[in-house]
């Protein structure tokens, strides 16, 4: 890593270090002399900031530029960004030729134009697809420069597909969140450097060691209550801090609690910034009714006793409407379960949706079902480190859990006989050892559902 | 050695009887990790029963066994591994010119004193700023009280104060890799190495041991080593957890009746079953592969009704029906609370069921694929269906 | 597992006999296909003990390395396996049709369409278990590398010519078999447990004796019991009933049966090496063909069982009709083997050791593609497949309520017509999501509408295949009545993005993997001999 973290010495100043990191990242991307760039950003760091930045610092150079992203939701909210920044600039939306391909919000930007063809978009400053989209399209002149954004989330084969068409890039990600994965057996490449399996960052490197690494070592959308938790459990060897500090973010209650599990977990939480309800150990099937009606009945009583923040945005509170809210969960059966749980509470408007989707978005208070909540048994999807990272990193005040007891003894019994597969770099922390973690670090902020 | 402690080794050499402890080897401690949820492989391999006669004795032998072939190849290949001084296993840890290879002589009487003997060598191996190859050195380790004796293929002292573990095993590495779950397996036994080196180490100035591995394996098709360096950093932090946990025996022994006996010498065969059976066990598929008592624990888990002799994995949608009774029963809609997400997803399942097999025999006579008669819906014949394959692929 | 499968299995427990998995033979069976029962030597790669090989039950080819650690042996071994196997091959290579395929002109770049030739059909190779998948790949890896004297004359050991073509079929159909759904090369284990649930773990289905027990059970014996006894049965020498489907052999097997024998031949050998006379040298001859036959009895032995089972398992296959989709699977593994039957006969070099960037993109790709499309058509051809996808809410049967015509608001209106249809079943509908229902032998497509509040009967709107006139045409619109099964996953798989060619490999990857030289053929040792 070039970036080295804030002096062990003296007052840490996020703001100093974070925008010391950008320069260095800028200064390699716009002069350095390497064809990669890699940046590493934990959750919540400022990544989409970076990549407008970055990219219309590049366009302002007069290099033009192509951007790719991993899903549809990602380019649209890249291009609304860059339109938001810098209006007059000339911005290409390509996309598939499905219908409704892209976010109708699109057609209200003047300087954007749209087209599921390159040549239409062509002589544009910058141009925006998934990576999906640029591997099907050809071209005689490569871009001289590339940003691809959640670049973990990258298969290697897919930059394989599209690394033809620029000289060179700027790669962005987070290496902590959800690992790309692959439907069918791809054991027979592990070890190779370029498993197409594995992720774009870790196939580049391989075969780039020398590029400039870096990294941003602030995040400004956890908390300080999360920041070291999420830092320990999930970066142990990159850490990084948060731009807040402790007392700036405080979440409040217009109605007191009535005493109730969800009233006392809430209270819990907006006080220490986690909060752990835990309901009586049984084993159950994935969608728990219980544990459902427990983790809906919750965002219930947020909403109900007119839940407001503060935080440096704002001085004066603000209220957490249902749009600032999200449950995530680990299975889609679970959040299909949840709506209708919460619909059932006549509450809409909040986000429900597994920590695949869950990726990459931003919550001021979120409550999750943990993925290992009443299972008989742990397995690698549960277990899988970058799931709980996600689901622990999406808020800005406070993340609720809802949990049936018994997941430590859980933990305890998986048994642990991994394959190895020679040469694979290992992935740190390990699964069982985040979720002991974070475990662990709840258990001081338990609150049980019965009275 | 404390009271608590002693206690306990006391009472686990009760529940032995008089036979010598059945030695706990690396293997056997990495195993440990297969099913930490096992209370009856924690105490027995605890107490240092000898699970194999055990099993033979309860009538359901395991079959476990190794091919002279194998024994016979295992030994040429450590041999040719360890051949010349040392000189090849300095090459295969990337070292061409190591300027002399010490090679301590560790022969000692007994246990205790080979494990001695092994100490003092590596003590002064680390100061002596050259490469030296401690080949069987004898580790000692504590396990549930008493001293587990550990013996690596090898351990090479650096000059630098390092000491790596050494695994020499005969299944081979084909164009650079080989089967994973041998590779786990082996990595989880050289953490077991790892961690009784680090009691030594830690007595022992300058020392630091090595948190990757060198294993050793045939290369391709020949009796050539290669050798490849493994992270055994994960393998680590669970064999600690698992060594940590085997302390839960006390609890576990505290728990048994008076006058139990494992011994296999004084009890009959109905008394070492009715003591196996006081002790719970957790029977997975895997066991079958790991511990010598599976096939005996798997007849009284099915006798049981046990959903998990078919597989851990069942268990997920089942909620908490956990015998194959219950779960039919409640499938069939004789018994179980319909609110139940479990009872109502197996009365769809079975329905589902149901319906698709006792509407395709109606039908397999007619046209393959009964899904797609409805799927064609009233417009499309069935005769159009049967010829669809060949229509698609010309 | 589905929830399905796990009932099953439950009522295989319960009942004491395998249940059914599937109501149509989910892959393809050729008439003749060649069956191969491999074993191999404990603790050491590349060192067979024999085979049973053949496409005739009743008259298997049997072959044995008498001493496996003879080199010399060995190679015979492997120059016979080749002259079983190779020939079989060939007999498919010749009888071929007229095809299509649509390549890109070099010139052009645009896709063009050549006349080719497709193989009329492809051998198929049937071994008893994973292991013996595993072991085709291991013999193909051990041999594609071997010289002949053709292409070395200097070659120490030069290899029949049939060898190294051995070695490549061998690897082409052992890279097959990873494609998901494909059927040139299949284990009987795989086959089973498709078609099957036992009342035991998917562990222990993998033991072809097991496995076999619980289907055939019957005649007041458990499946379990019957399993039970394949597993651990032993006679009274201490020999196992039902010995291991390979290619590794029992360990008290080859302690106290083939261990002695091998000594004994070996004995028999250096005592011929040393007779000088004439008559002493015939005797010691006949000794050491009585040693011979003696390990050969002993590796049939071991065989023979497992020949058996793999016979009896295909039996047991072609008891169910194939599902209608499997021939299209079959199509694409003619395709396969008359690639590489075309890649033999241009002289390219064998497969190398590993796969390059491009290439292991490529084959992930269509592995994936594959599988998706196995899910799809499996769905499609079974409907015990079927009910797994619809209590996972991908796939629901409905019955059309009513039919409203609707046509597009373009120029020149297309028909867009409203059904309303009703389920029993749980479909994960959002507002827009298409679902597909087969149309003669074709996907046609709808978008959900929504739900009647009412009576929550779904509205789909029809989007295509209904003809270019304004009214749909005939047949092509669902009438009142019909019930009909909609799936949310597409029926056909589109293929993914064209790769760089290798020596395009882009820096990311590490530039062109460079010439691609011909493969050293693996050192001889000196260990390799006795």
């Amino acid at each position: 890593m070039t970036t080295t973290p804030a002096p062990a010495t003296g007052v840490f100043d996020p703001g100093a270090a974070a925008a010391e990191a950008t320069a260095r990242i800028l200064r390699d991307t716009l002069d350095g002399t390497a064809r990669g760039v890699v940046v590493d950003s934990p959750p919540g760091a400022g990544k989409s900031t970076l990549v407008v930045r970055a990219a219309l610092e590049l366009a302002a150079a007069g290099r033009p530029l192509m951007v790719v992203a991993q899903t549809n939701a990602q380019v649209d909210d890249l291009v609304l960004r860059l339109a938001e920044k810098e209006p007059e600039l000339p911005v290409g939306r390509l996309h598939s030729s499905d219908s409704d391909p892209y976010d109708r919000a699109l057609d209200g930007l003047e300087n954007v134009r749209k087209s599921a063809k390159a040549a239409d978009l062509a002589g544009l400053d910058v141009v925006v697809s998934t990576a999906a989209k640029w591997a099907h399209v050809k071209t005689d002149e490569p871009w001289r420069h590339a940003i691809v954004d959640e670049a973990y989330q990258m298969r290697s084969d897919a930059l394989l597909a599209v690394a033809g068409l620029f000289e060179r890039a700027l790669f962005v990600g987070d290496p902590g969140q959800l690992d790309p994965f692959s439907v069918v057996g791809a054991e027979q490449w592990a070890g190779l450097s370029y498993d197409p399996s594995a992720s774009a960052v870790s196939t580049l490197l391989a075969h780039n060691p020398e590029l400039p690494q870096h990294r941003l070592p602030v995040s400004w959308r956890l908390p300080a209550s999360a920041a070291p938790l999420v830092s320990d459990a999930f970066y142990p060897y990159t850490p990084f801090r948060s731009g807040t500090g402790p007392g700036d973010r405080r979440l409040s209650f217009g109605i007191a609690s009535d005493g109730s599990g969800p009233d006392r977990v809430l209270d819990e939480a907006a006080a220490s910034g986690w909060g752990l309800l835990e309901l009586p150990p049984r084993h159950t099937p994935r969608t728990d009714p219980e544990a459902v009606h427990a983790v809906a009945l919750v965002v219930r009583r947020l909403l109900d006793r007119g839940a407001a923040a503060v935080s440096e945005r704002s001085p004066d509170p603000v209220p957490v409407t249902a749009d600032r809210i999200a449950v995530g969960t680990a299975h889609r059966d679970q959040a299909a379960a949840v709506r209708a749980a919460l619909a059932a509470l006549g509450v809409t408007g909040v986000t429900v949706d597994t920590a695949n989707r869950l990726q990459g978005r931003e919550y001021d208070v979120t409550v999750v079902l943990h993925p290992l909540s009443g299972r008989p048994d742990a397995t690698a999807f549960h277990l899988e480190t970058g799931r709980l990272c996600v689901l622990a990193s999406r808020h800005r005040h406070a993340c609720v859990v809802v949990c049936r007891a018994g997941v430590a003894e859980l933990l305890d019994e998986h048994p642990s006989t991994e394959p190895v597969q020679l040469g694979v770099t290992l992935k740190f922390p390990d699964g069982w050892e985040a979720n002991h973690a974070v475990l662990s670090h709840l258990a001081e902020h338990r609150v049980e559902w019965g009275p | 050695m404390p009271g608590p402690r002693r206690e306990l080794r006391q009472r686990l050499a009760e529940l032995r009887g008089p036979a010598v402890p059945h030695p706990l080897d690396a293997r056997a401690l990495a195993a440990l990790a297969a099913n930490p949820g096992c209370r009856r492989r924690a105490l027995l391999d605890g107490a240092g029963v000898d699970k194999g006669a055990l099993a033979s004795a309860l009538g359901s032998p395991s079959s476990y066994g190794q091919s002279q072939f194998a024994f016979a190849r295992g030994h040429a290949f450590e041999a040719r591994v360890k051949a010349d001084g040392g000189m090849e296993l300095m090459r295969l840890l990337g070292v061409d010119e190591p300027g002399g290879v010490r090679v301590p002589e560790l022969a000692a009487a007994g246990p205790q004193g080979r494990a001695a003997r092994t100490a003092l060598a590596l003590r002064e191996a680390t100061g002596a700023g050259t490469w030296t190859l401690l080949d069987h050195p004898l580790l000692a380790l504590e396990v549930a009280g008493s001293p587990a004796y550990l013996e690596p293929d090898a351990v090479v002292v650096h000059p630098d104060g390092r000491w790596t573990v050494v695994e020499i095993k005969s299944f081979p590495v084909l164009d650079g890799s080989a089967d994973p779950a041998k590779v786990g397996a082996a990595a989880r036994q050289a953490a077991v190495y790892v961690l009784a080196l680090e009691r030594v180490a830690a007595l022992t100035e300058g020392a630091e041991v090595a948190h990757s591995v060198l294993l050793v394996c045939p290369r391709d098709f020949t009796n050539q080593p290669a050798g490849s360096v493994v992270d055994v950093r994960k393998q680590l932090s669970v064999t600690r957890r698992q060594l940590a946990r085997l302390t839960r025996i006390e609890d576990i022994a505290a728990a048994l009746p008076e006058g139990l006996s494992f011994d296999l010498e004084g009890c009959s065969a109905e008394q070492l079953t009715e003591a196996v059976e006081a002790v719970p066990h957790a029977y997975a598929p895997e066991c079958l592969a790991a511990c010598e008592l599976a096939f005996h624990c798997r007849g009284r888990s099915r006798e049981a009704g046990a959903v998990e002799t078919l597989g851990r994995s069942v268990r997920g949608e089942l909620g908490g029906l956990t015998t194959v009774g219950a779960v039919l029963a409640a499938a069939r809609g004789e018994a179980g609370d319909p609110a139940d997400p479990a009872v109502a997803a197996l009365r769809r399942a079975q329905a589902l069921r149901r319906e698709a097999i006792t509407g395709a025999v109606a039908i397999t006579g007619a046209v393959a694929g009964a899904g797609e008669v409805a799927g064609a819906g009233a417009g499309a014949g069935a005769g159009a269906v049967g010829t669809e394959g060949a229509a698609v692929c010309r | 597992m589905s929830l399905i499968g796990t009932l099953a299995r439950l009522e295989a427990v319960e009942s004491g006999r395998a249940q059914p998995l599937a109501t149509v033979r989910h892959r393809h069976l050729s008439d003749r296909p060649l069956v191969l029962v491999p074993l191999t030597t404990a603790g050491e790669a590349g060192a067979p003990l024999g085979a049973l090989v053949g496409t005739d039950p009743a008259e298997p080819r049997l072959l044995v390395v008498a001493q496996p650690r003879d080199r010399d042996l060995r190679f015979a071994f492997l120059a016979d396996l080749a002259e079983a196997v190779v020939p079989y091959l060939d007999g498919y290579a010749g009888e071929v049709e007229a095809a299509e395929r649509s390549e890109t002109d070099p010139e052009t770049g645009k896709k063009v369409k050549v006349e080719v030739e497709l193989c009329a059909d492809a051998p198929q190779l049937i071994v008893p278990s994973r292991a013996g998948v595993e072991y085709v790949r291991l013999l193909g890896r051990s041999t594609r590398f071997r010289r002949t004297a053709e292409d070395d004359p200097d070659t120490p050991y030069p290899a029949p010519a049939r060898v190294p073509l051995l070695g490549r079929w061998l690897t082409h159909y052992g890279e097959r078999a990873r494609v998901p759904g494909s059927s040139l090369l299949l284990a009987a284990t795989d086959l089973l447990n498709r078609h099957w649930a036992t009342g035991q773990s998917s562990l222990e289905d993998q033991h072809l004796g097991a496995l076999l027990a619980w289907i055939e059970a019957g005649d007041g014996e458990s499946g379990a019991e019957a399993a039970l006894r394949a597993e651990l049965g032993r006679d009274a020498a201490g020999q196992l009933l039902c010995p291991p489907a390979g290619p590794a052999t029992d360990p008290t097997f080859d302690n106290r049966l083939l261990a002695p024998a091998i000594d004994r031949y070996d004995r028999a050998r250096q005592a011929l090496g040393a007779a000088e006379e004439g008559e002493l040298a015939d005797a010691r001859l006949g000794e050491l063909h009585r040693a011979e036959r003696e390990v050969r009895r002993l590796v049939a032995s071991q065989l023979k069982p497992t020949w058996d089972a793999v016979w009896r398992c295909l039996e047991l296959l072609r008891g169910l009709p194939a599902g209608s989709r499997v021939a299209d699977r079959w199509t694409r593994d003619r395709w396969s083997f008359t690639g590489h039957r075309d890649r033999v006969r241009s002289g390219e070099p064998p497969q190398p050791r590993r796969d390059d960037a491009v290439t292991s993109a490529q084959k992930l790709a269509a592995r994936e593609t594959a599988q998706a499309q196995l899910e799809a058509q499996e769905a499609l051809d079974d409907p015990l497949v079927l009910a797994a996808r619809r209590l996972a809410g991908e796939a629901f049967t409905a019955e059309v309520l009513d039919v409203v015509p609707a046509w597009t608001e373009s120029k020149r209106p297309s028909p867009r017509p409203l059904l309303t249809v009703r389920t029993g079943d749980v479909p994960q509908l959002g507002e827009g999501v298409k679902v597909y229902r087969s149309l003669d032998g074709r996907p046609q497509s709808a978008a959900f509408v929504g739900y009647e509040p009412e009576d929550g009967t779904l509205v789909l709107r029809l989007l295509d295949r209904m003809g270019r006139a304004k009214n749909p045409a005939e047949g092509t619109v669902p009438v009142k009545g019909d019930r009909i099964v909609w799936t949310l996953f597409e029926h056909d798989q589109r293929g993914g993005p064209k790769l760089p060619d290798p020596e395009d490999t882009p820096w990311t990857h590490g530039g062109p993997p460079g010439e691609p030289g011909a493969e050293r053929p693996d050192p001889v040792t000196p260990e390799d001999l006795l």
